[in-house]
């Protein structure tokens, strides 16, 4: 079976944001970036998934972007993915674009399913799975934590408000991925040499509008500090007066 | 005939959820300054007090009803909503950002051929257009965007607009039997998770840090939320510890929250968990160490021991409570 995985390269959550010049884009000086931390999830599933099916089964990671998303895909070859394919595109897309190019080339390749972190850290839509899926006319699940695949059958638990929902569906389909499906494996050391020898295929991605567009961004008013009432819980008083009386939250 | 803007309501058990009123309270405020007519939508099997939402500004629900719509099914909600929403012409769909939102959204907007902004925060109309404001990098900026697509899907967060009531309007409810629905991704069961209320539902939350010490001390922890009505959170440390569950986790990598009251106890604010939980409208912190960033985002705090700190405030809340 061929199984995809989809990954994006985002810049490491510890980063702290400063505004571009042009205002639509973030200033990238001295940001680290990493691959998705959903997305190494998405990878260990596909991984997990291979494994189970055996035969002659391939991984393939594929990423929209510019040549900087190699780092990510060569992070995913070296944990284990078999092929690495960049759809390449220096131009920014929004969720759609992205999700266009992605369910070309998953058709094209043939994929019968499809691994995607639950949402990239950078503008954390959420969307870009059900969006790929929908225009492939697959089945979708997405912020999974449970995943069995028996046959073209698949049992899912995804997470939502108070609880998981299990979902039943068929192949083909997407797969969105969330913190506690798995543990992510660590490349070894053989996988990294590996991983750094093996050739990136590089594609134009297809074609497609963007349909939102991004007319300004800015850093959220910084709040003024407020007030330590005490170091004991001689202050624990006069802080639920407060919250009473002054917020009326309680 | 004035073009449509839909507001899907969203049941569960038969019952709307609070979010639907305030997809209402947005959808009738957009028509107004729009000039478009507004509906609600909700599909399901029976759904109970589809009557409230007259009070919300909306005066006609459509109710795409089959038996087997008690339980979501992403197919099924697709095919019913965007069918109806071609048959009327709807221009708008506004959705709540829930775990039901987000998966039906970005659907509808493929069969709808439109765009999606999802997580709203604000939803302003310049010039005959629509402006949202949304997060990102989990609330550490925010963009301004806009659709340029014929139809739009916005998707709101919970908790943040305002449902505003409306007294005095009666509402008509037209039933849509929705005949062979597409199942072929349906909800089979559900499994309630051992917390009494949900992080992103919640309007107080208690969130507990590495200051706790151990695991077994947030039953501190639980006491407080549980006089407070509240849901337990709890910052990344702690869930990579095992100490906590995945689902309470606040922050970049876990949930962004906005709740009315944000009690952050034993947690000293990294970037991470900062961004998940600043949009709070008010915020405490308890912790030992005065210097903690968790401060220099907090309305009020107490820098001190709180084991000694909130067995006495959950003593406190509770008299007044009682």
């Amino acid at each position: 079976m061929k199984i995809a995985v989809c990954v994006s390269h985002v810049p490491d959550t510890a980063t702290r944001i400063k505004i571009g010049a042009d205002r639509k884009t973030i200033d990238p000086t001295g940001v680290t970036y990493i691959i998705n931390p959903y997305d190494e999830f998405a990878v260990e599933e596909a991984l997990k998934t291979k494994e189970k099916i055996g035969g002659d089964s391939i991984v393939y990671a594929i990423s929209v972007g510019g040549d900087t998303n190699k780092e990510s895909i060569r992070k995913a070859l070296a944990m284990g993915v078999d092929e690495g394919i960049l759809l390449k595109d220096d131009s920014i897309r929004d969720s759609f674009g992205i999700a266009h190019a992605l369910a070309d080339e998953i058709k094209s390749l043939g994929c019968e399913i499809a691994f995607f972190g639950k949402q990239s850290v950078d503008f954390d839509n959420s969307i870009t799975g059900q969006v790929t899926a929908e225009l492939l006319g697959y089945n979708c699940v997405p912020v999974v934590v449970d995943f069995k695949l028996e046959g073209s059958k698949i049992t899912a638990e995804r997470e939502i408000e108070g609880g998981r929902e299990v979902v039943e569906t068929e192949l083909p389909a997407i797969i969105t991925t969330q913190k506690g499906l798995n543990e992510p494996r660590y490349a070894s050391l053989k996988g990294i040499m590996a991983s750094k020898k093996k050739t990136i295929a590089e594609k134009a991605a297809a074609q497609s509008p963007n349909h939102s567009e991004i007319i300004d961004m800015n850093l959220p008013t910084s709040k003024q500090p407020g007030r330590i009432l005490g170091t004991d819980s001689s202050a624990v008083a006069e802080l639920v007066k407060l919250l009473r009386e002054e917020a009326k939250v309680i | 005939m004035a073009n449509k803007i839909l507001a899907i309501l969203e049941q569960r058990e038969g019952s709307l959820k609070k979010v639907s009123y305030e997809v209402a309270s947005v959808a009738s405020k957009l028509a107004k300054e729009l000039n478009l007519e507004v509906e609600a939508v909700v599909v399901g099997a029976d759904v109970n007090d589809l009557n409230n939402i007259s009070k919300y500004g909306i005066q006609k629900v459509i109710h795409l009803k089959n038996s087997e719509f008690s339980n979501y099914t992403s197919s099924g909600y697709t095919e019913a909503i965007s069918n109806y929403s071609k048959e009327v012409n709807a221009v708008c769909l506004i959705v709540g950002n829930t775990s039901l939102g987000n998966d039906l959204a970005p659907r509808l907007a493929v069969k709808l051929n439109s765009g999606c902004i999802t997580d709203c925060v604000n939803l302003q109309v310049e010039s005959g257009e629509v402006i949202a404001t949304r997060p990102i990098y989990a609330g550490k900026a925010f963009t301004k965007a806009k659709l340029s697509s014929v139809v739009k899907v916005f998707t709101i967060r919970p908790n943040v607009f305002k449902a505003e009531l409306n007294e005095n309007e009666t509402c008509n409810i037209e039933i849509k039997e929705i005949s062979s629905p597409n199942l072929k991704s349906k909800v089979v069961s559900f499994k309630k998770s051992e917390g009494k209320l949900d992080v992103a539902e919640a309007d107080i939350i208690v969130s507990g840090g590495r200051g706790m010490k151990g695991p077994e001390n947030f039953n501190l922890i639980e006491s407080l939320a549980d006089s407070l009505g509240a849901a337990v959170g709890a910052s990344r440390a702690v869930v990579d510890a095992g100490w906590r569950p995945h689902r309470e986790q606040v922050g970049q990598t876990g949930k962004t929250v906005s709740p009315s009251l944000y009690v952050a106890c034993g947690i000293s604010g990294a970037i991470q968990h900062l961004a998940g939980m600043s949009t709070s409208k008010y915020i405490v912190a308890i912790n030992k160490d005065k210097d903690a960033p968790i401060f220099s985002v907090a309305d009020y705090g107490i820098a001190g021991d709180l084991f000694e700190i909130l067995p006495v405030l959950t003593e406190e809340i509770k008299k007044i409570r009682s």
